[in-house]
């Protein structure tokens, strides 16, 4: 398999990045130190190349009604320059991925929208949408723009004054609130701006032509801390927020959103692949939850540890690192909801030994 | 990018090196390795007392990225154990080759010692 090249690939060797696989692209995993890049984030500013990301458009009169019924959300909640958190699930309730959708401006009279996808994913997401929308014989437009776009996460503290300063429009951008977004330009050049991120932290994403990559990055990259993959997982991680293919992975580990702690991104109004499973689900209650925990004792969970409570095993650690803010070690893990409650003691086994651990509650730091 | 890489040691090609001196054995892990593995939070040594063979798992390093096991470059009975890195795990990377240093081995075979790569042998190896 041939590895795509994010646009910025070449100025991130230069700049002394290492780099890892992911979702089949080559992306830098840390430039100087993850811990360095990780506090830069929490503290100060960081800027994340995130071209990976997936970028699809849905566009024609029948769009909206296309991704309400493959998302687990309301789409129709969302105005223009509005975003939203969601999953794609399949008929049994179970995440394939989870995605931002942002409604773009109108075109043509119609709604428009962008959702980001998982890296990786754009693929089969782009033919999930197509092949649906003949089967339900609606107007709309799938495209896969991935390799059209570049996109960058500036995140932090100072992100705001930072992403303001750098643009053509400084009072567009403290017009932009949480989850808002809209186009402004930085340098000449239109980016798709949205006050979301994957950190726990304010700051913004900027969507822009692949070919304006470089410019845009070396914009902001000399006045804040160039982060790898390395950090954003750490600093997703603390924040409680999902990795996709890891606290849930559809052959794996099939999961729903309520047992995934995102119960929020479903509204059982609408209809949508998946409804019938999770309204079930809702009704009953899940049996196993999402929880954080924090390890007591000396070690660090990984994914794919056992959870255990006298001696048998009850659950699995899905996500585990040291966390660089609270220098403890911490985790997400899936148990059964008696004991998911935050103070349950718990054992996690790392290399044959059981290591004490108490349940805690997500995020496991103040987030923005 | 270059390493340090002393000569005054030897260095088992899963990148932990081996200095004796009056048959005491110290063993850490190389430049090398501390770069690749990005900064060290957790470090797993056996106890004083216990015997290691050549070539045993003799404990873990992890960092934020990554869990790598510990190979012994030589075997014997561990007689200390730098347990300052339970603490201060970072020394691992700011200092391989001093305060970074993970066990002293009394040394059961020298010819052990013998097996391993020298600088200019593990220098290729790298580069």
């Amino acid at each position: 398999m041939s590895l795509n090249a994010p646009p910025l690939r070449d100025v991130h060797d230069e700049r002394g990045a290492s780099f890892t696989e992911f979702g089949g692209w080559e992306m830098p995993v840390e430039f100087d130190s993850i811990r360095t890049e990780h506090e830069a984030v929490r503290e100060d500013a960081g800027i994340f190349d995130v071209s990976h990301m997936g970028q699809l458009e849905v566009t024609g009169p029948d769009g909206r009604s296309l991704l309400n019924r493959l998302t687990s959300n309301d789409v129709s909640r969302l105005k223009p320059g509005d975003s939203q958190y969601s999953t794609i699930l399949a008929e049994d309730g179970s995440i394939i991925d989870d995605t931002v959708i942002y409604r773009l401006p109108d075109r043509d009279g119609n709604a428009a929208y962008l959702f980001v996808p998982n890296a990786g994913t754009d693929d089969a997401m782009t033919e999930r949408f197509q092949r649906h929308r003949d089967e339900w014989d609606l107007d709309a437009d799938v495209a896969n723009e991935t390799t059209a776009y570049g996109m960058v996460a500036v995140q932090g503290p100072r992100a705001p004054e930072l992403v303001a300063e750098r643009s053509d429009d400084a009072d567009a951008i403290d017009d932009i609130g949480r989850f808002e977004a809209t186009y402004v330009p930085f340098d000449g050049v239109e980016c798709w701006t949205a006050r979301t991120g994957y950190t726990g932290e304010d700051g913004f994403e900027l969507v822009f032509p692949a070919d304006d990559s470089e410019e845009i990055w070396t914009a902001f990259a000399d006045d804040c801390r160039p982060c790898g993959l390395g950090s954003r997982d750490t600093l997703r991680l603390e924040a409680g927020l999902l990795l996709s293919g890891q606290d849930f992975d559809q052959d794996e580990n099939p999961r729903t959103p309520y047992e995934a702690g995102i119960g929020f991104t479903v509204s059982l109004d609408t209809d949508f692949v998946g409804r019938d499973a999770l309204a079930k689900q809702h009704e009953t209650g899940a049996d196993e939850e999402l929880v954080g925990f924090v390890v007591e004792g000396r070690g660090i969970a990984r994914h794919g540890h056992d959870v255990v409570v006298d001696d048998e095993v009850v659950g699995t650690v899905t996500s585990g690192t040291m966390s660089p803010t609270l220098s403890e070690a911490i985790g997400l893990a899936y148990v059964p909801v008696e004991y998911a409650e935050p103070g349950t003691e718990i054992g996690v086994r790392v290399r044959d030994r059981t290591k004490k651990a108490k349940v805690a509650p997500i995020p496991f730091i103040d987030t923005e | 990018m270059s390493f340090e890489i002393p000569a005054d040691r030897r260095y088992r090609e899963s990148h932990e090196w081996a200095a004796e001196s009056d048959g005491v054995v110290t063993i850490g892990i190389s430049d090398f390795a501390q770069d690749e593995l990005g900064d060290v939070v957790f470090v797993e040594l056996p106890d004083v007392g216990e015997t290691i063979e050549q070539d045993d798992n003799f404990g873990v390093v992890e960092s934020i990225k990554a869990v790598s096991d510990l190979y012994a470059p030589v075997g014997g009975e561990v007689t200390a154990v730098n347990e300052e890195l339970f603490d201060a795990p970072e020394l691992v990377n700011d200092d391989p080759y001093g305060d970074g240093w993970m066990l002293e081995l009394d040394l059961e075979a020298d010819a052990e010692l013998d097996s391993l790569l020298d600088a200019d042998a593990y220098e290729d190896q790298i580069a």
